[in-house]
């Protein structure tokens, strides 16, 4: 649908940072043609500049950046030359920006109705009755259910999937030519995620609204752009279509970052992933020539760290590449010698549960007589209800789930750090459910340890990493002694692939990936049987994640671990589990294999999320499933299934009913749903790969 | 190995109370400060060398600044109504300052850190009970609490320092306390309790140097308004006994005279609130140096 007529032109733009200490280049010699209609993406990691660019098309630098040199032109006019009364209404009426946290991009205070009537009252100058009818026939658009409801509500009293909801119908109300999303559903859980990604597309096609997309996930670009460029270290390195960019990468980090995604493809043992060795340079501490040359398999000594590499154009796929040997380079050339792996040995359970719940007394919010008179009504939030599930030595389990799911509840049960409230939890055969983390020995102890997901928040800001770790290993008696505990110490960074020099680094010297090195290493030093990954890299940059997720195999393997993956990215636990169990609303709603919760049957909550979950793989095709509604509280759970408010599949009032009952095939595979497994196995397979 | 511990050591970064300093090199209000208190300091310790006389010893009662003293020395900053040495008693009386307010906040701090941290790590009731207790102290005025207290048990050194404590403590508490509320739900701290550590070792190794940078801008703060408060008991004839010379008392002493002879006032007045800006600047060049971090 594209005309060729150029929106936005953007040449050789230079945008930096100025801090106490010097001139910080951001974005070095960019450039890059978006045609009226075009959706195109911009994908790189953290600190890549991806969202610079965004900042620089908009003129908002903030006070200590500014564009250095070079144009931006939107239909011809240049932008970095209009002053800031000029600027201003251009924002919003030609260029509309949505950001990652809807939360913060809605002002606490106002209603959504005074929130978006501003818009046509400011940018159109339209009277408040023209702009309320526009704001709801508006959000009606953005499918929101009940808008003359939504307009009366504050932010807080909405869902994150509305809010964002709310935010796009707020940019698309002045009507803009250009729009950008600059990770617009990161924020959300991935089947809400499917459906504002669903209307993203619905949104380029009705309006004809070029769109740039920022995000740092390949599957998502798939899905909502026909153009991408990829971002490294502040410069494009590669630009084309989707297709050719996704079939046949140029540019030797587009290919590292493929072999980075876990793709239906990978395998943890025979095909695994291929890590970007390195890091990503420092702003100021950028290597000369190709920024990406120190991290490349192909990088060769005279040419590539040679100034000025251009940004070549080949004519006949219409792309851009980055790169000098981009057309001698042999994508095997970019992989290293694979190594098959041989999977864990698994062995005897090490842990069990039966009918486990875990109940949270709340205050109610029922307003009657008595709570009125000051007598405090408490309601149990069910966070975690008869769940029946079991690992074994060696084994990956996953346990997948959207926020509130309580598989975050089932690991602080586990750790200890709560009590079950009824139901049997066994590790070694011994109850530990009911055990405070106070009271339990200290083998159990050293045995139970976690890897968290914040690699900001893992490590205590005020010690040094050699006496973060050295105090695991004496507490759990591994060491004896200064200079053991030094020596083990120094063992295990060795063993997360850390040098010596970490040992008196503070966290703040450390980068995310790093930071997560150090919790791995924590978490192991007590020799553990089970280890919590709880999100162990959904906060960490995509290259970094595969060395990470490698990483934690390896150790895995070494140590014999059970290791308990809780995680929402279904591609991750593809590629590392050997068997899911699958939460809905605080209950395991399926449980089985990896292979067998991957293919039909499905339960329909099971199958709604793989076909959410975003693929960065041209060859799979995918179903659309996009749920409805919102997520019922936990406080007032359906009745009987507690899927059925959203489930597409639902049979009829027995859903709404009747708790369903586990129905259990030969080889242990359970799924709890109405639907007979028969009628079950008969749906097709939510993606298919096509050659 | 193949790393010594001296190469480990020698790549140990420098932390603690050193880098707070050389952090605040980039402040010049800071450094103000930061020189303010050090001339006090100084002070403080070269009294005996400064003093040209003894600061008890009487001489030419209402000596004005410059004028001759009976041994042939001068009166740099006059003589009070006793005739006693001005310039001496100042440096001396710099002394009795910087060693009970500096002992009285920190004293403050021991007492606010341990019930800040108890009550915004262990929660329930003990933090029920002791933010009552705090709102209860915190709700009369502070100087009258002072002046009761005194008054009950005496005018003594120790007693002050009671008093102080007993005052300055709730309030420590309540930011102890709100800094611990966000720190415990940091993952670090839920890794320690998950390895089994004792609540105090969390409480002390995984919270409170967590909580040090706002701590250390209100200590200094704090230590200005103990030096008033010190200053204020003297004043109002509740401060350290006499006959030592102290600033807060020599104003009191002779105020009545201020008017005829302002030297004998003005010279403590100044003292003294030259050493609390000081540490009021340094405060606000560690903020704006922590701020930066």
């Amino acid at each position: 649908m594209s005309q060729d007529s150029p929106l936005l032109e953007i040449e050789n733009l230079h945008v930096s940072y100025w801090t106490r200490a010097a001139e910080v280049p951001a974005v070095i010699d960019f450039s890059l043609t978006i045609n009226e209609g075009d959706t195109v993406g911009l994908v790189g990691e953290s600190g890549c500049g991806k969202s610079t660019v965004a900042m620089a098309i908009m003129n908002y630098m903030g006070a200590n950046g500014s564009i250095k040199s070079g144009a931006i032109r939107l239909r011809g006019r240049d932008i970095t030359q209009l002053s800031q009364n000029e600027m201003r209404i251009l924002r919003g009426n030609e260029i509309a920006m949505i950001y990652q946290e809807p939360m913060s991009s809605l002002n606490p205070a106002m209603t959504v109705a005074q929130q978006l009537m501003e818009v046509p009252m400011i940018h159109q100058g339209a009277t408040a009755d023209q702009a309320r009818s526009a704001s709801e026939q508006m959000l009606s658009d953005v499918h929101i259910p009940d808008p003359s409801r939504i307009m009366a509500s504050y932010p807080h009293q909405i869902s994150g999937g509305q809010q964002q909801r709310v935010v796009i119908a707020m940019a698309l109300l002045a009507n803009p030519s250009l729009l950008l999303l600059d990770e617009p559903t990161t924020a959300l859980d991935v089947t809400v995620e499917a459906g504002i990604v669903k209307l993203i597309r619905e949104i380029a096609s009705k309006y004809k609204m070029t769109q740039i997309y920022i995000s740092h996930n390949l599957g998502l670009i798939l899905q909502t752009c026909e153009r991408v460029c990829v971002m490294y270290s502040g410069q494009a390195v590669e630009e084309g279509s989707i297709s050719n960019l996704f079939s046949q990468p140029k540019h030797p980090y587009t290919h590292g970052l493929f072999n980075c995604i876990p793709l239906p493809q990978t395998d943890k043992n025979d095909a695994p992933l291929i890590p970007i060795p390195g890091q990503l340079p420092l702003p100021h501490e950028r290597p000369t020539g190709c920024t990406y040359g120190p991290r490349c398999r192909a990088f060769k000594i005279d040419v590539c760290d040679q100034q000025g590499i251009p940004y070549e154009h080949i004519e006949e796929t219409n792309q851009h590449v980055r790169c000098r040997r981009w057309s001698e380079i042999k994508p095997n050339d970019l992989i290293p010698d694979k190594v098959a792996m041989e999977n864990a040995q698994i062995g005897d359970i090490v842990l069990d549960t039966k009918n486990l719940s875990k109940h949270y007394e709340v205050e109610g919010t029922s307003r009657t007589f008595s709570t009125m008179l000051g007598f405090k009504e408490t309601v149990a939030l069910k966070a975690n209800q008869e769940l029946n599930l079991s690992a074994r030595h060696g084994e990956t389990l996953a346990i997948v789930g959207e926020s509130g799911c309580g598989k975050s509840t089932f690991a602080k049960v586990l750790l200890g750090l709560e009590t079950s409230t009824s139901g049997e939890l066994t590790h070694d055969g011994a109850e530990i459910g009911r055990i405070s983390v106070q009271e339990r020995q200290q083998t159990q102890l050293a045995a139970l340890q976690i890897v968290f997901q914040n690699p900001v928040d893992t490590l205590n800001p005020s010690h040094t990493v050699g006496a973060q770790v050295g105090r695991v290993l004496k507490k759990f008696g591994i060491s004896h002694g200064k200079i053991d505990t030094r020596e083990k110490t120094l063992e295990l960074l060795a063993k997360v692939k850390l040098p010596d020099e970490f040992y008196y680094r503070l966290p703040r010297q450390l980068s995310g990936g790093q930071k997560q090195r150090i919790g791995i290493a924590r978490a192991f030093a007590g020799k553990p049987t089970l280890v919590v990954a709880d999100e162990p890299v959904s906060a960490l940059d995509v290259s970094v994640q595969a060395a990470i997720t490698e990483l934690l195999m390896e150790i895995q393997r070494e140590y014999g671990t059970t290791l308990l993956l809780i995680s929402h990215d279904l591609s991750v636990v593809r590629y590392l589990s050997d068997r899911v169990v699958v939460m809905y609303l605080g209950k395991i709603v399926e449980c089985g294999s990896r292979d067998e919760i991957f293919e039909p049957p499905y339960h329909p909550y099971t199958e709604a999320l793989l076909a959410a979950a975003p693929i960065a793989d041209l060859r799979v095709k995918k179903r659309d499933i996009i749920l409805e509604g919102n997520l019922p509280s936990p406080l007032d759970p359906p009745k009987g299934c507690p899927f059925t408010t959203r489930c597409p599949r639902r049979i009829g009032d027995i859903c709404d009913t009747t708790p369903p009952e586990e129905q259990i095939s030969a080889d242990g595979h359970r799924i709890a749903c109405h639907i007979p497994l028969e009628e079950l196995s008969q749906i097709d397979p939510v993606f298919a790969i096509t050659e | 190995m193949a790393t010594t511990h001296a190469d480990l050591v020698a790549k140990k970064p420098r932390r603690g109370l050193v880098a707070v300093l050389m952090n605040l090199r980039e402040s010049w209000v800071g450094m103000i400060g930061l020189a303010i208190i050090l001339f006090w300091v100084v002070v403080a310790l070269l009294a005996p060398i400064i003093s040209p006389y003894d600061p008890l010893a009487i001489q030419t009662p209402f000596a004005k600044p410059g004028s001759p003293a009976p041994d042939g020395g001068v009166f740099w900053l006059g003589a009070d109504h006793l005739g006693r040495d001005v310039l001496s008693r100042v440096a001396w009386g710099s002394r009795t300052v910087l060693i009970y307010a500096p002992l009285a906040t920190f004293c403050a701090y021991l007492v606010g850190i341990l019930m800040g941290l108890m009550a915004g790590y262990r929660r329930g009731w003990i933090d029920i009970l002791l933010s009552r207790v705090g709102d209860i102290i915190l709700s009369f005025p502070v100087l009258l609490l002072y002046i009761i207290a005194i008054q009950e048990f005496g005018r003594s050194n120790l007693n002050i320092v009671i008093a102080i404590v007993f005052g300055s403590a709730p309030g420590i508490m309540r930011i102890v306390r709100g800094l611990t509320l966000d720190i415990r739900e940091r993952e670090y701290v839920a890794a320690a309790q998950v390895r089994g550590e004792s609540n105090w070792y969390i409480m002390l190794t995984e919270i409170l140097p967590n909580a040090r940078g706002p701590l250390i801008v209100d200590a200094c703060l704090r230590l200005g308004y103990v030096i008033i408060t010190i200053g204020i008991l003297g004043f109002l004839g509740l401060g350290l006994p006499p006959p030592d010379p102290e600033w807060g008392g020599m104003i009191s002493e002779t105020r009545a005279m201020a008017m005829i002879f302002p030297h004998m006032t003005l010279a403590p007045a100044i003292a003294l609130s030259s050493l609390v800006l000081g540490f009021n600047l340094m405060a606000d060049g560690l903020r704006e140096t922590s701020l930066k971090d």
